[in-house]
């Protein structure tokens, strides 16, 4: 295994900008990373949906030739990046790892994309996701799982499991990810990596195919916590092309990154959220989560317990509030202007064909939701479900607001438990639906959140994510603890978590 | 219509019931842009070339709302007397169709951004006040073509055609209470609604206002019930109902349908209903049941719009005067007739008028010449009015010429057509085609000595006193002199001579 590869993005950027290596140099090194571990949907990760060798390395070649022009066109200009399949991508399939988009090239790049792509990012290909972000496992996937690989009989995650899993295996330094229940921050406490859900409207949703606008957030995957710093500032920021984005600056991510690094978190006030531990969480990342809590004390932070009543009620308006958005994102994919087409025997209508093409297209999960989606907007029903998860919604925002009058941050444990086999969950929805518990309130209220590798969990040596959240626009201070949290972490552990990460086998 | 449609005499349906009307006039605004993206709007492109992914509904593709489509419909609510809402949101109104590219129309639900208002009309000099319910904005959705059918409806068609350039274009969806006590005049009602709502369009300048290019259509809802039960009937609602006309038509057709139904004991069916212009007939559509759900809930990719009072109240200042009003106002200055106020109005010469009379002409002077030369070349060419290549200070400056005894209304129309033919100013075109009145006496006076000596039978009647029979005489001078004669003097010359 190349060196190279185990190199953080932040530290591949002062290799390449003192002239140590070069883009191509390291763009090869990751693509045959991918080619030794990938394996596809049977074996290996299996992280990727698509890889594209060739046009990474033409873009690796470009970035060689202007940073020796002296023209670098950002501090990672040259690091190479995956990016989940649910983002558009110009000349690069776009699936979102369902069947109905199978071979769908999209005409335009996601603004996310548009800025990886202006500040010279090779983009290594598209990663693995359960379909349109519909999942906790990637097994959702209409293209076959990804796998862990800490252990690869374990799901990493979901949706964006792919993302983590090449970030975690050493495939990509980088990747972006989307988040509308915990589908970046999940993936990472089970991979041990960092993921970052941003500010509700803090990162542009221009060319995310979206699962549920309200609650959808593009956000970096990442092996470190100033790496996640340093691609947010990159893509972050006001995008007319999205109404919804914040027209405020993005802020000083990296700096607050450096300065939670150097471990002195004296006078932040951190709060421990009742409602988020307690039965069915496994003991193991209870106890990880306690020991870090007790490092932040060590650093200076100031710790009380804080709780949010209405989080109990947060899975319960996701599950209504989500697919209804869903369902109605959804009926785009009608086999009429691109995607798949199923066209059923003897002379059938357009609706005819709509019909075949969906059901042929779309999973069960994606299905069940449309189901509970279109449900719960029906006329008569309405009120009786969006309208009451809307008022839950209202509510646990009042929570937030109430807690960040008293402390700075939350904390909780990001997931109630480390991996679980593959096909454990597939048949039982709602189990699948827990392991957003802890998660999906950030999204309900649009404030960050960041899950920080936490250690390995006694019982089955399997990674534990620290989850903190912050309040809307204060994503810097996710960027200062987390740094804190990662420092004390490695230092009580003798090393960073993903060294190690056991031999990755294709 | 079907072969069981009884039709019930206009006059005996007014007799036995109440009609309710309810009109849905769906605008689509002249911006530049379309209602959520950067995309153009211009009528008649090659089909699929007004797009983006945006307007096509592509995965990931985001909408923004275009504030001139906002300050548009802002200004048609206020020129409507409605509130304009302090807050309000887009909503996604739900179901599939292949010309819809998301399958849902982003449009307002419970939250229109103008509501509560009225139009007052016209009908035959008596004012019946509309009121508007609201004003909402929306997006129009593509324009399919159903190939190899009879019809030209989808229905045994081989296959459709769908253009997306129209999906898009911003719509304002203007929806009346429902309006009572029209009786005999309901179909007039309803059209000089469609009318004057499409007149008070035009003077906002907000839209082309194009019946026939669809930039304006109007879904009529009818119901009866029985004369002064005070309820409201079964409703139907006939769709796309595209010239002034047919909105008439449409609602004296129904009103004899649902009567037909009626006085059968049966109950009329809630459904859409297809108008017909060729026969002026409905037939029907699909049913529109409680069934109909579109799911509607706040569209979470766009932001509240929150028009602020302060901006309002500019655009409230930018209103053009009221039609209506106007109308009254140039009525008493010019002091036209209603009968000659409302053929001005008819032929859609108002503007004009307006113009000539503001270029110097005489109310009366200038009307005679748009209503009848000028409406005769319009219709000779088959153009509008506006377009029969005179202008209205062209129209004012013959008149000032006809004013001057320059010229007589006879010449006049020589000069109208030296004026089509770009022959130069109506004076330049008097000069070079030698179109003055002759006004010297003595060509006059030979002209007439030479009709009285052609002419010894008539002479003989005049000069017993037949005055009347002169007109044959000024008839030979104004043949002899290519009609350049003041009439009046040759008529003088001809007494005097014969006296």
């Amino acid at each position: 295994m190349s060196e190279l590869i185990r190199k953080s993005a932040a530290e591949l950027a002062d290799a390449l900008a003192a002239g140590e290596t070069t883009s191509v140099a390291l763009t090869q090194a990751h693509l045959d990373r991918i080619a030794a571990v990938d394996g596809d949907a049977d074996a290996g990760v299996h992280a990727f949906l698509h890889v594209d060798a060739d046009g990474a390395l033409a873009q690796a070649a470009a970035s060689d030739e202007r940073r020796s022009a002296g023209n670098a066109l950002h501090p990672l200009d040259g690091v190479p990046i995956a990016v989940k399949d649910v983002l558009t991508t110009t000349g690069l399939p776009t699936t979102c790892g369902s069947k109905i988009l199978e071979g769908w090239v999209p005409p335009y790049d996601a603004t996310v994309v548009r800025r990886i792509k202006d500040a010279g990012l090779p983009i290594l290909g598209k990663t693995n996701m359960d379909e349109f972000a519909m999942g906790s496992s990637t097994e959702h996937s209409a293209y076959g799982p990804t796998r862990n690989p800490w252990d690869q009989t374990r799901i990493p995650g979901g949706s964006g499991g792919g993302s983590a899993a090449a970030v975690a295996a050493f495939e990509a330094p980088l990747a972006l990810g989307t988040d509308t229940g915990g589908s970046i921050r999940q993936p990472g406490a089970v991979t041990g990596t960092v993921g970052v859900k941003p500010t509700y409207g803090g990162i542009s949703r221009y060319g995310l195919v979206a699962m549920a606008n309200s609650l959808d957030q593009v956000g970096p995957v990442t092996r470190t916590v100033l790496d996640s710093a340093l691609l947010h500032e990159l893509i972050g920021g006001h995008d007319p092309l999205d109404s919804t984005s914040v027209d405020a600056p993005v802020g000083d991510l990296v700096g607050a990154a450096r300065q939670g690094a150097a471990g002195d978190l004296s006078g932040v006030r951190v709060g421990v959220v009742t409602e988020l531990s307690g039965e069915g969480w496994q003991p193991g990342v209870m106890a990880r989560f306690s020991e870090t809590v007790e490092l932040l004390t060590k650093a200076g932070a100031e710790v009380v317990e804080v709780s949010c009543p209405n989080f109990v009620h947060a899975l319960a308006a996701y599950y209504l509030l989500m697919p209804a958005e869903a369902s109605s994102n959804l009926a785009k994919f009608d086999a009429m202007r691109y995607g798949l087409r199923v066209t059923p025997e003897g002379s059938p209508s357009a609706e005819d064909v709509m019909k075949a093409t969906r059901d042929a297209g779309f999973g069960d999960e994606v299905k069940r939701r449309i189901i509970i989606g279109t449900y719960a907007l029906s006329s008569g029903y309405y009120d009786a479900y969006y309208g009451q998860a809307q008022k839950v919604r209202t509510l646990i925002s009042r929570d937030f607001a109430a807690a960040y009058d008293k402390v700075d941050v939350l904390v909780s444990p990001t997931a109630p438990t480390t991996a679980f086999p593959l096909g454990e969950k597939l048949d039982d929805p709602l189990a699948m639906y827990l392991n957003d518990l802890a998660t999906i309130p950030a999204n309900l209220a649009g404030v960050p959140g960041i899950s920080v590798p936490a250690g390995l969990a006694e019982e089955d040596g399997l990674p534990v994510g620290f989850q903190i959240l912050a309040p809307a626009l204060a994503d810097d201070r996710l960027y200062r603890v987390g740094a804190a949290v990662e420092a004390a972490v490695t230092s009580a552990q003798g090393g960073p978590l993903l060294d190690r990460l056991p031999e990755v086998l294709a | 219509m079907s072969a069981n449609d009884v039709l019930v005499d206009f006059d005996e349906v007014v007799a036995s019931y109440d009609p309710a009307l309810g009109l849905e006039v769906h605008v689509e605004l002249s911006t530049a842009t379309k209602m959520f993206c950067g995309c153009p709007t211009t009528f008649g492109g090659e089909p699929n070339t007004q797009v983006c992914p945006t307007c096509l509904g592509l995965p990931g593709a985001m909408p923004v709302v275009n504030g001139k489509a906002v300050e548009a419909a802002i200004r048609i609510g206020l020129a409507l007397n409605c509130e304009i809402a302090e807050w309000c949101r887009f909503a996604r109104k739900n179901y599939f169709y292949p010309d819809m590219p998301k399958n849902f129309q982003t449009s307002q639900y419970d939250e229109p951004i103008a509501f509560e208002g009225y139009l007052d009309v016209d009908v035959d000099g008596e004012t019946f006040r509309v009121d508007i319910e609201r004003a909402h904005m929306e997006e129009d959705t593509g324009k399919s073509t159903h190939v190899g059918g009879a019809t030209g409806r989808i229905h045994g068609a081989e296959y459709s055609l769908v253009d997306y350039n129209r999906a898009g274009i911003p719509l304002i969806e203007i929806v009346t209470k429902p309006i009572v006590g029209a009786g005999e005049k309901a179909p007039a009602v309803a059209r000089a609604y469609v009318a004057q709502l499409r007149d008070l369009i035009v003077a906002l300048g907000v839209s082309d206002a194009r019946m026939d290019q669809g930039s304006i259509r109007a879904d009529v809802n009818l119901s009866l019930a029985p004369k002064g039960s005070g309820v409201l009937g079964t409703r139907t609602e006939t769709k796309n109902v595209n010239s002034l006309r047919s909105v008439e038509r449409a609602v004296r057709f129904e009103m004899s349908r649902h009567a037909g139904v009626l006085n059968a004991g049966e109950k009329v069916f809630q459904e859409t209903r297809h108008f017909h212009e060729a026969d002026g007939t409905t037939s029907s559509g699909r049913a529109k049941s409680d069934a109909e759900d579109y799911r509607y809930f706040p569209e979470p990719d766009l932001v509240p719009v929150a028009p602020s009072r302060e901006w309002v109240e500019e655009l409230r200042a930018t209103l053009p005067e009221n039609p209506a009003q106007k109308r009254a106002r140039l009525q008493a200055e010019w002091g036209y007739s209603d009968l000659e106020m409302r053929d001005t109005v008819g032929a859609g010469a108002l503007e004009l008028v307006e113009a000539t009379v503001a270029a110097g002409a005489a109310p009366q002077a200038a009307r005679k010449w748009w209503l009848s030369e000028m409406a005769r070349r319009a219709n000779d060419a088959g153009v509008e009015l506006s377009s029969v290549g005179v202008s209205p200070a062209q129209v004012a400056e013959v008149q000032r010429l006809v004013d001057a005894k320059t010229i007589n209304d006879k010449l006049a129309r020589q000069v109208f057509d030296g004026l089509v033919a770009g022959e130069g100013t109506p004076e330049e075109i008097v000069a070079a085609r030698g179109l003055a009145v002759v006004s010297d006496d003595g060509a006059l006076s030979a002209a007439v000595d030479k009709a009285i000596a052609d002419n010894p039978d008539v002479a003989e009647k005049i000069r017993g006193g037949k005055v009347a029979a002169a007109g044959a005489l000024i008839g030979a001078v104004m043949k002899e002199m290519r009609g350049q004669a003041d009439a009046g003097r040759v008529r003088e010359l001809i007494i005097e001579k014969l006296s």
